[in-house]
């Protein structure tokens, strides 16, 4: 009886110690609880499909952020990871009637084989030929793709998939979870020692080098953990939408997902993921249904929303409300509210 | 087939030689990458589209205002959009797909979906070897190969033009010598714009126009200054030649070709960057002062 209680004291204590203290961490605590108790006020379809795919965008933007944004390894081609796994999850669910639970992991190691395929030869590149190499990768398979309609469909792509679930509720609750779990991992990656060396070979590579850092060990890690996350993102959309279409490898694709990452700020994790949440339902559901724009505008209010924020907050949204909000204790490295005087830990004056 | 291939070749590989050397411009000297740059080369099309087909204008007086307005746009987008983020290179990329998406959607807005075509400046033909060839085909290379000669003569022999490479090899010391830095960038960035509007113009009786294609183009035509190396005029005439030639063999040799078109052109782009990391005659860039 008392190993719960003790449990939940600790729960407390972290929550009261570590989350009310800023206001983004409540944010992002309170976002987290209301996403998971949103079937409960509404189950209208379109909304949960509006917020499952938001969902699925925000584990691939994330993905992205983890190799472009920490590492600086710009990945203009960052739909192929999406299409490889997407494709391989449908194609082993038509072909060998694996259950979604098997397909979408396989389809995820079959995108960190991506990754490697596409890490490897971009090890010697940098900088926009790195970006501009990247970008063939799933252009090329796109091709392929197109050509071989036999096996892949071709521009209809592969129907008639498996779904995730039987209802959409169960679904919506096998990929939310997922989302706040992998963007947990993905946040702790790059808040543990590996973020540290991503975040200095951005910053300098030789540098790196020189202070006994194989830094084509962790490019090609970041190249791995990204395709593997974004392999996932993939795996649930063939199944949600029980479909894999060429639209998956498009250009369109590895562009919306920078300009997601970028509107929330790189390096960040959360940024993305925020970037995703508020674009998408913003796009999709909030100014076709309730300011009744056309469908065929909202692209363009899309990008000019993009244009404008990113003029005016040039590192992004959560980066530029963080910027605001919190300050960096001089002394011990924590976050502190921008409002206080002193350190919350360790009582160094801030500033 | 080869006289085929050779003329389609010719053309394909002049339109992103033109793309590509107003690309690697602005990328060379100011250090942006412009992904809005095909957006521009549309957009002249279909002004060229709207006032002679629409309006009733004179193609050639109506050629002249697109390639102006364009090149007014591109500049205005410049001081207002990309000069003020471009010290953020991830933001720079952002806003610049923004604008080409905003023009996408004007365009998609104003004109609709379906395609359109625009009537050739000069109507007819002539037999080449044996070969039809359009006299808009001809007209097409024969001001490709004048506009890169002037421009090389531009750069290379006129003072604008050594201020322009100049900037390019170190901003800072150009500055410290007198260059208007500022002002050369808006320079290029107008050169940029200009040689992707006159693209436009050359590739609309071409083709059909669709809200689309500035997408094709603008994947080439990165691959094009990659595989020639950044920065290097020469490099982005001989990618635009090899990848040029490349997609049309592949469209007139292989069955369903059209598809695999661009896979191929890409594939040799990597295994050449693979081989050489810097294209075949980029320079590798020192690093920038901090």
């Amino acid at each position: 009886m008392s190993i719960p209680v003790a449990y939940i004291t600790r729960a407390l204590k972290l929550l009261r110690g570590e989350v009310f203290v800023l206001p983004s961490r409540t944010l992002v605590l309170l976002v987290g609880i209301i996403l998971l108790i949103f079937p409960v006020l509404s189950q209208e379809p379109f909304i949960l499909r509006v917020l499952i795919l938001a969902a699925i965008f925000a584990i691939f933007a994330a993905s992205w952020d983890l190799l472009s944004g920490f590492t600086g390894q710009i990945n203009f081609g960052h739909a192929l990871f999406f299409g490889v796994a997407a494709y391989t999850a449908a194609l082993l669910n038509l072909n060998l009637g694996l259950a979604p639970w098997a397909t979408i992991p396989i389809g995820a190691i079959a995108a960190v084989v991506a990754g490697l395929i596409v890490g490897i030869p971009c090890l010697r590149l940098r900088g926009t030929y790195l970006a501009f190499a990247t970008l063939a990768f799933p252009l090329i398979l796109l091709g392929v793709v197109f050509a071989i309609p036999s096996i892949s469909g071709g521009e209809l792509g592969l129907q008639g998939i498996d779904p995730l679930s039987k209802s959409r509720v169960i679904s919506y609750y096998i990929i939310i979870p997922s989302m706040i779990v992998l963007g947990f991992i993905m946040w702790k990656i790059t808040d543990s020692n590996i973020g540290l060396i991503f975040h200095a070979i951005r910053e300098d590579e030789v540098t790196a080098r020189a202070s006994g850092i194989n830094t084509t060990r962790y490019k090609l890690l970041a190249f791995c953990l990204s395709g593997l996350f974004a392999g996932i993102a993939g795996g649930l959309y063939a199944h949600f939408l029980k479909a894999a279409g060429p639209s998956t490898l498009e250009l369109l694709l590895s562009f919306q997902v920078i300009i997601w990452a970028v509107f929330g700020g790189i390096a960040t994790i959360y940024g993305p993921i925020a970037g995703v949440l508020i674009l998408y339902p913003l796009t999709e559901y909030v100014l076709t249904r309730y300011i009744a724009v056309a469908s065929e505008a909202k692209t363009l209010i899309f990008a000019f929303i993009v244009l404008l924020v990113l003029l005016f907050m040039p590192q992004g949204l959560t980066t530029w409300l963080r910027d605001k909000t919190e300050k960096i204790c001089p002394r011990c490295k924590l976050q502190n509210v921008a409002w206080r005087k002193k350190c919350r830990v360790c009582t160094a004056d801030l500033d | 087939m080869a006289a085929n291939i050779i003329v389609y070749g010719l053309v394909a590989s002049g339109v992103y030689a033109l793309l590509a050397v107003g690309f690697s411009l602005i990328f060379g000297v100011a250090r942006i990458v412009n992904l809005s740059h095909t957006a521009f080369y549309m957009l002249a099309a279909y002004l060229i589209y709207s006032l002679s087909s629409a309006a009733g204008l004179n193609l050639y007086l109506s050629i002249i205002i697109a390639i102006v307005a364009v090149i007014v746009v591109g500049i205005l987008s410049y001081k207002f959009l990309i000069a003020r983020v471009r010290q953020h290179e991830a933001t720079t990329l952002i806003v610049t797909i923004a604008l080409a998406v905003i023009i996408q959607e004007a365009i998609l807005k104003g004109f609709g979906g379906q395609p359109r075509s625009v009537p050739k400046i000069i109507s007819g033909s002539v037999d080449l070897f044996g070969v039809t060839v359009l006299n808009q085909q001809l007209l097409t290379l024969g001001v490709v190969v004048i506009l890169l000669l002037a421009t090389w003569f531009f750069l290379m022999r006129t003072k604008s033009g050594v201020a322009i490479r100049a900037t390019a090899q170190d901003r800072d010391v150009a500055n410290l010598m007198g260059i208007n830095v500022p002002r050369i960038e808006m320079l290029v960035m107008a050169m940029s714009v200009g040689l992707a509007a006159i693209a436009g113009a050359l590739v609309a009786p071409l083709s059909v126009l669709t809200p689309g294609m500035w997408a094709h183009p603008l994947v080439m035509i990165l691959a094009v200054v990659v595989l020639g190396g950044l920065g290097s005029l020469q490099g982005s005439l001989i990618g635009a030649l090899i990848l040029g030639f490349a997609e049309n063999l592949v469209i007139f040799l292989a069955p369903s070709g059209s598809f695999l078109k661009t896979s191929v052109a890409l594939t040799i782009m990597l295994i050449v960057i693979l081989i050489r990391p810097e294209g075949l005659f980029g320079i590798r860039f020192e690093e920038e002062r901090g």
